[in-house]
């Protein structure tokens, strides 16, 4: 393995519309679309892929817009870079998980590359971004020449690696819709140094009505073959009445659900121990930032 | 394969090349453009020693294709420096001695002037997080981080703008 070089030949097209993109999708072979590279260059260095030309998606104007939506929703272009996400205002105050996660990936220089629409697309389980754009009911916009779907983030991971987008469309925009007031969110991640990769992450957002949850939204990274949404326990909090041992409860479940495996990171035993404790720290976090006192 | 014909200003110099879909933004500055500030380290991103500015923000060259580059304004090490005289940050290193093998130090040296651009004022958290891609071997950090506090400070004294940087 030679990090030096590119040894791969492949053609290069910059298409200059999201008409024109759509077109190469359906006619070429074996395309991979190059957002910010950060993890489609390492790959072709580290492990070789199957590439016969790279679709450079920085010349279409649509995908590097950052707009907010009406009621104080946010679109993201699919090639919006990471770092200019997290400099919007809107993305501090609103979507404070989601903040916190673009601050814990990778070095300044990464995140002046890399883009949103490439973390999601590239399906990794650990996938910083994912369990905040899961919980904040996130909806990616894919794109083909026969038309568009609207898929939730919870229904886009499919497996490592895998996600719902087929070889002929594009992840045009990701659209976070307006957060109601009284809520509060909290993303955690271990590793070992700040900006590793994740031994395990994890997402909540909790909407407060009094002292009783209204809803709640849970997701972990690196805790299964994909990012996860975790449906069941998070419905299950709905209506009740916030408390340490509620949380002990949930956290103990968390860990029974979750399907973490044994890597170079740390080990499947492990992971269960420790979701237990960012998980206990995010609800208590995302419950004060919500309003909420813990009883 | 496809090769295409970009322009890329360096440094204040604008530059025609033919370059091939593969080639790396790294290896034209180095091999053809004979720019070797930027450094080879570990060619995934993980150590910084090929920082380059791209406008005002730092990238790292060693995984960009330079054709993905076209049309970009990218500065060097090489490129900080003005009529033979050290940029603020280039100043600080030297009065801090923040220089040890020296490998790391374009890169460190890039990734500092692109943290002040960004946020003049930094306190020491925020240069320590702003160094999580830029590794040094000799671990040299505590100099390093001493010289972009000074270098912030002289920008304020002089009551200069960015652009002197
Ligand atoms: C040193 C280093 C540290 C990192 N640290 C972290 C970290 O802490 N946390 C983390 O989550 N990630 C991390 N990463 C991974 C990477 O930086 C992120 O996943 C980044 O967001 C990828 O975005 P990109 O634009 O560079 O993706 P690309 O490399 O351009 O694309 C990634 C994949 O998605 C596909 N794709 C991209 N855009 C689209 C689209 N619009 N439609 C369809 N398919 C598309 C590509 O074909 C490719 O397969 C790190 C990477 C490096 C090199």
């Amino acid at each position: 393995m030679n990090t030096m070089i590119i040894e791969q030949e492949f053609e290069y097209v910059k298409p200059g519309s999201l008409f024109e993109a759509l077109d190469i999708l359906a006619q070429t072979n074996n395309v991979k679309i190059y957002a910010g590279g950060t993890d489609l260059i390492v790959k072709l260095k580290t492990s070789g892929i199957n590439m016969d030309a790279m679709m450079d998606i920085n010349g279409i104007p649509e995908l590097s817009e950052l707009t907010a939506s009406g009621g104080n929703g946010l679109v993201i272009g699919s090639a919006v870079k990471l770092s200019r996400i997290e400099k919007h205002p809107a993305v501090k105050s609103n979507y404070s998980a989601l903040f916190e996660a673009l601050m814990s990936m990778a070095s300044v220089s990464v995140r002046n590359m890399g883009t949103l629409g490439g973390n999601l697309a590239n399906a990794s389980p650990a996938a910083d971004t994912a369990g905040p754009v899961i919980c904040y009911k996130g909806i990616l916009e894919l794109m083909s020449r026969s038309g568009i779907r609207e898929v939730p983030a919870e229904d886009f991971f499919i497996s490592s690696g895998v996600s719902a987008i087929r070889p002929d469309e594009l992840l045009t925009r990701i659209k976070l819709p307006a957060v109601n007031k009284n809520t509060g969110a909290k993303f955690i991640k271990t590793g070992r140094v700040k900006s590793d990769i994740a031994k395990v992450s994890f997402t909540v957002v909790i909407e407060r009505e009094g002292s009783k949850i209204k809803s709640c939204r849970a997701a972990a990274g690196s805790a299964a073959a994909k990012p996860v949404y975790l449906r069941t326990v998070s419905e299950s909090l709905k209506g009740r009445i916030m408390t340490r041992e509620l949380i002990t409860e949930t956290v103990d479940r968390i860990a029974g659900i979750i399907e973490p495996i044994d890597d170079q990171r740390t080990t499947a035993e492990y992971r269960k121990e420790l979701i237990k404790v960012i998980a206990a720290d995010a609800f208590s976090k995302a419950w004060s930032l919500s309003g909420g006192k813990l009883i | 394969m496809s090769v295409h014909d970009i322009t890329l200003t360096v440094n204040g110099r604008k530059v025609r090349l033919t370059v091939k879909s593969n080639e790396l933004l790294l290896n034209v500055l180095r091999d053809r453009l004979l720019l070797t500030g930027a450094k080879y380290g570990c060619g995934i991103g993980e150590c910084g020693a090929c920082t380059v500015l791209h406008g005002r923000e730092c990238v790292l060259s060693c995984f960009i294709p330079a054709v993905c580059a076209d049309g970009w304004e990218i500065t060097t090490a090489e490129g900080l420096s003005k009529d033979g005289k050290l940029s603020v940050v280039q100043q600080a290193y030297v009065d801090k001695a923040a220089i040890q093998c020296g490998f790391c130090t374009p890169g460190m040296v890039i990734a500092s002037t692109a943290l002040l651009y960004e946020n003049p004022e930094p306190d020491e958290a925020e240069i320590k997080d702003y160094f999580r891609g830029n590794y040094c071997r000799c671990t040299g950090y505590a100099a390093m981080i001493e010289a972009v506090k000074v270098a912030a400070m002289r920008m304020k004294e002089r009551g200069c703008d960015d652009e002197e940087l």
